[in-house]
């Protein structure tokens, strides 16, 4: 009996956090398209969120893409099939490495610091005074941090992509005798238009995830320092592993499997 | 014979109530304030009293009861409507809550760019002119919170809460971590700046020089309930037992320190 109530109440306090994440998903998402916008915020969001993320991004996608040549090289090697290493290593970026491990170090990065920040202003009434002063929480904090994260994400992994595809280059005409031109002729020739884009539509989503789990646990954040601490480490174990289902989510959508 | 009429308190909460789980913090709360005056609400900790000014504020909804300002009932207001409601508010917060990532002149302008639409250029001149007004210099409307000390912040804070000519100013522990000499400086601003605007004032403490200085009337809250409510200068003479310990600061009597 006992396990059969803790099971049960496991499963409805499951489902009531459910519950309250998508209402206050709503809640940012409804504040997102309707005005008043505060643009200072999202330009400033933007800066933090997009552009101080640009080196952490593009160091671990250098070296992400060399390790995975390295890999393909060796694994390929097995079947005598070494020469498809710079095509695997594209669509291993493009579809799967740039957007995830983007996503994964802005949700260390920016998951973090958005919860730590709006857990800090709920500690000192600071979200308490903004609604005192006319001002609704969710447009001027929730909002343009969603939509920045939503934007910029998709940009970081861009930039990834080719970092990261530059990354596995560099190994194979460095040290495993790759012809240059004909590395980025093959990667060139093989990738398509969908293999980049399927890749970019993941890392919209994950960036909203990012935002969306560091604002909430933030704003629901209580008891004071400690309080604050638990939010940042719930943001970004909860945004880590709701970023590998929608990668699972999104993969099988869109291989139709 | 009709009774004559009253006048419509400018803020009231009427039955208010409010549990968290099984503790009941507000138990059928009545305080109307009226037009231009000053209410002192004191009590020890834990007694209610920041409920009572977070529900009257619309920061948090009571369980039962209203909260009526100049007569409407706005308890459950809808979140469009409460933003403009909240313009005739003004709040100093116990640690003053400015924005930390912004300038001073910022925060105290706040609500005039952000929800009022004032330019930014006008909006700067108000705040500086508040800020002069509450004894900051003007240098100080550059710097951001962080870099200003704890009296310097309420002071800011209070600018802040009176730039845009609120009806309603409620004061949450105005003397909180201040020293005497600073305490009683936050005191003498409040109630220039109350007087000034003529506006109603509403603050919650346990500081009885505070609660003597900045109120009309002081009323008391314990477990739940009003016990007391006169005018400010009766407080020492008030036939309260309540009333007497707690502002003679006394471990016995009918409150008991729960620990």
């Amino acid at each position: 009996m006992n396990v059969v109530q803790a099971v049960g109440r496991s499963t409805l306090g499951l489902l009531r956090t459910a519950g309250s994440v998508a209402i206050f998903a709503g809640r940012g998402v409804s504040a997102t398209f309707s005005a008043p916008w505060f643009g200072g915020q999202f330009l400033r969001q933007t800066v933090a969120i997009g552009y101080l993320s640009l080196p952490v991004v593009g160091l671990t996608a250098v070296f992400t893409g060399a390790a995975l040549a390295l890999n393909i090289y060796t694994g390929g090697g097995r079947f005598n099939a070494e020469q498809i290493m710079p095509q695997i290593v594209a669509l291993g970026i493009t579809r799967e490495l740039g957007p995830v491990l983007a996503a994964l170090m802005l949700a260390g990065r920016v998951s973090a610091a958005i919860a730590a920040e709006i857990g800090a202003m709920r500690a000192t009434e600071q979200i308490d005074a903004l609604q005192t002063l006319s001002t609704d929480p969710f447009r001027y904090l929730v909002a343009p941090r969603l939509l920045a994260a939503v934007l910029t994400l998709p940009l970081l992994t861009a930039v990834a992509d080719i970092i990261g595809i530059s990354g596995g280059f560099l190994v194979a005409t460095s040290t495993l005798n790759f012809s240059g031109p004909l590395y980025v002729q093959n990667t060139w020739n093989f990738l398509t238009s969908w293999d980049i884009t399927s890749g970019l539509i993941k890392a919209s989503v994950f960036g909203f995830i990012v935002a969306l789990m560091g604002a909430y646990h933030g704003y629901n954040a209580s008891g004071g320092a400690r309080g604050v601490g638990r939010a940042t480490t719930h943001a970004v174990v909860s945004a880590a592993i709701l970023i590998f289902a929608a990668d699972y989510i999104l993969t099988s959508l869109f291989s139709g499997k | 014979m009709s009774e004559p009429s009253t006048p419509t308190p400018m803020l009231e909460l009427r039955g208010v109530m409010k549990r968290f789980g099984d503790k009941i913090v507000l138990d059928g709360v009545d305080i109307p304030v009226a037009k231009g005056r000053s209410l002192v609400i004191i009590g020890g900790s834990g007694q209610g009293k920041s409920v009572t000014l977070k529900i009257a504020i619309g920061l948090m909804a009571p369980d039962a009861g209203q909260v009526l300002v100049d007569g409407k009932d706005v308890t459950r207001l809808p979140q469009s409507e409460r933003a403009a409601h909240n313009a005739q508010f003004g709040m100093l917060f116990q640690g003053a809550a400015l924005f930390d990532s912004l300038t001073i002149w910022e925060n105290v302008a706040f609500r005039l760019i952000n929800a009022d639409g004032v330019p930014r250029k006008l909006a700067r001149e108000r705040a500086v002119e508040a800020l002069t007004r509450v004894g900051l210099a003007a240098s100080v409307a550059d710097l951001y919170p962080i870099e200003l000390s704890g009296g310097m912040q309420k002071r800011a804070g209070l600018a802040r809460a009176v730039v845009a000519a609120p009806q309603i100013i409620f004061f949450d522990e105005p003397t909180t971590g201040l020293d005497p000499i600073n305490a009683d400086v936050i005191n003498d601003l409040i109630v220039e700046q109350v007087k000034r605007l003529g506006c109603t004032a509403v603050s919650i403490t346990h500081d009885m020089a505070s609660a003597r200085k900045i109120g009309d009337e002081i009323a008391m809250l314990h477990k739940g309930k009003i016990v007391w409510r006169g005018p400010a200068s009766q407080i020492d003479h008030s036939n309260n037992p309540y009333v007497d310990q707690f502002v003679n600061g006394r471990a016995d009597g009918p409150i008991k320190v729960e620990l």
